[in-house]
């Protein structure tokens, strides 16, 4: 006993630190969290279920759905294949590479949506005129293609889009923009775990006879699919809530190009507050979501974020 | 590694490229009277200084708050753990509405400060720039002034210190504080002398992260700042502008500036992360 109250503090002052802690976290983040539900609620549950279920809304979700759907697996892909790379291998440039992948973090949401503007944009390198011209054999043929009698229909929209290719202010964009942001997520989760597994398993693998795709999928993927999950999960919750980036390659045409966030503010700014909180519940659920099945692999794996 | 390569420079390194072209195809005459201009060196200032002080009151926060998760014991203690990284998965949009109505002027906090900062214009009178802020104050609440800025970037760096401090006070051993007691040295003076010292580095690299964050925020500062020219306007917020003006040049040339710094702040990150592994080790 006597030890433990050299090394540590006397019952009022933890009871006041705790307190103090207790205070701020609470009036910081829980308020917040609190206020969203409540003011969602303010006007009454069928308020908030009609603003979830307007036109505007649903295409919104779908947006954001579908930019995350595209994102998530890419970015999923590139994390897997760039932490097997810069961990399983040794190559001149490979720290560079290693920090070339946090560079989005660096990069602020708004800059993240001005290079695709830069890039694609009236003055950029690719205006839609240009990529017109570069599309237009693809473009015949996708108009061949939705011509036909039998399968016609999965090419018209395609072709559509080929024959007048907009990626700024329009759905690509947002697609582009939000994998951009989330790029690093997986690939960090990933590096730092696959690192301090080492080669050992993989080479007794290859001593057994085991071919390259056999490895990944019997010895590292089992070995890494907590810190995988972990790093999508991370992904996806940026994807969805992604605001800035988004923003600025958007042009906010409503019910054609705004994700969720993009619709809150919308609703926000036309003095929507109940529709705009009620449909904030739905990325504060998310919010929460991620974060319980966050402290679940947390505990399934043993690890801990640094 | 085709593919790795590939996909990085497709995503990330060409479109940053072609924002540094854009930029550097600006004369540097008008590069250097852009960047002086008032309006920009206002929203640099209003910038960095807000960030720089979000991040420095983090620190407090999250030393309070780490210390406690760490040392003590008490109930709903994971889930305040898990809740500390709330700001990370909060979509920033969500976040700037609700701070705005939480801190506005009919907000539950905002309302009281609404109240309390009428009563300092009605005993003080107070003149000049602080006048001005106790006005705003009393019209708006926090929303729309410095001061909801600084709220929001606070929010939003609140992970950072905890996350990077919580596992150097984890490995901490009790050893060194046994010692320091065995030689004498009262609880004030552990933490002061003994356990501070070794939270440094870590705290340095908490600090720099909420900073790095903090000056690159917009979603949730553009809806408490709204946005006004020479008072509530970030460098995010005077690069939308200028996109919206269809000024792309302007754009690249901030953007471009801003870029750098944050690439010498990833710098130093980096090299601190390396200092703190080599630590913990």
């Amino acid at each position: 006993m006597a030890h433990l109250q050299a090394t540590t503090e006397s019952k009022p002052v933890r009871a006041l630190l705790i307190t103090a802690a207790l205070i701020v976290l609470s009036l910081f983040l829980l308020l917040p969290l609190f206020a969203v539900f409540a003011e969602a609620l303010r006007r009454g549950w069928e308020v908030f279920y009609a603003s979830l279920t307007e036109d505007a809304a649903l295409s919104a979700i779908k947006l954001t759905l579908l930019a995350a759907g595209v994102a998530v697996p890419l970015n999923t892909l590139f994390g897997v294949s760039a932490a097997w790379l810069v961990t399983k291998y040794r190559f001149k440039g490979r720290a560079v590479l290693i920090s070339l992948i946090d560079l989005p973090f660096a990069v602020s949401p708004v800059i993240a949506g001005l290079v695709w503007v830069m890039i694609f944009g009236a003055q950029g390198w690719l205006p839609s005129a240009k990529l017109a011209a570069w599309l237009a054999p693809l473009a015949t043929l996708a108009t061949q293609a939705a011509a036909n009698e039998s399968f016609g229909g999965l090419f018209e929209g395609l072709a559509a889009w080929l024959a007048n290719p907009k990626i700024v202010f329009a759905t690509p964009a947002i697609i582009i923009a939000t994998t951009f942001v989330t790029f690093p997520f997986v690939a960090r989760e990933l590096i730092p775990l696959m690192e301090s597994q080492g080669n050992d398993q993989e080479e007794a693998a290859v001593t057994l006879g085991a071919g390259g795709w056999q490895i990944f999928r019997r010895v590292t993927l089992p070995n890494i699919k907590w810190g995988l999950l972990y790093g999508v999960l991370l992904c996806n919750a940026r994807a969805m809530g992604e605001f800035g980036a988004v923003s600025v390659v958007s042009g906010h045409i409503r019910g054609l190009t705004n994700t969720l966030p993009l619709h809150i503010e919308v609703l926000f700014n036309e003095y929507q507050s109940s529709a705009a909180f009620a449909c904030s519940t739905l990325l504060a659920l998310l919010a929460l979501a991620t974060l319980a099945l966050k402290g679940l692999l947390e505990r399934l794996s043993g690890m801990r974020e640094s | 590694m085709g593919f790795t390569i590939t996909y990085l420079s497709l995503i990330i390194l060409i479109p940053l490229l072609a924002l540094f072209l854009h930029a550097a195809g600006v004369g540097w005459q008008e590069w250097k009277a852009l960047l002086c201009s008032p309006r920009v060196l206002a929203a640099t200032k209003l910038t960095f200084g807000l960030s720089a002080a979000a991040a420095a009151v983090n620190v407090v926060f999250g030393m309070l708050v780490t210390w406690v998760l760490v040392r003590y014991s008490f109930p709903g203690k994971s889930l305040l753990d898990s809740m500390v990284d709330l700001p990370f998965a909060l979509p920033t949009a969500v976040a700037g509405i609700t701070l705005t109505t939480i801190y506005g002027k009919t907000g539950w906090v905002g309302s009281r400060l609404a109240g309390t900062a009428q009563w300092v214009q009605d005993t003080w009178h107070p003149s000049g720039w602080c006048g001005e802020l106790i006005d705003s104050w009393t019209r708006f609440g926090a929303a729309f002034s410095p001061l909801g800025i600084f709220i929001a970037l606070t929010f939003i760096g609140f992970p950072f210190v905890v996350r990077t401090l919580q596992p150097v006070m984890e490995d901490l051993g009790h050893d060194i504080e046994e010692a320091a007691a065995t030689l004498g040295a009262g609880r004030w003076t552990v933490f002061w002398r003994v356990i501070l010292p070794l939270l440094v580095p870590a705290l340095i690299t908490g600090f720099t992260l909420a900073f790095a964050r903090a000056i690159g925020e917009y979603g949730s500062v553009m809806f408490i700042a709204a946005s006004q020219p020479m008072k509530t306007e970030t460098l995010p917020l005077l690069i939308v502008f200028k996109l919206e003006q269809f000024k792309y040049s302007d754009a690249a040339v901030l953007a471009a500036s801003m870029l750098t710094v944050s690439f010498i702040l990833l710098l130093i990150i980096n090299l601190l992360q390396r200092r703190l592994d080599w630590q913990n080790r």
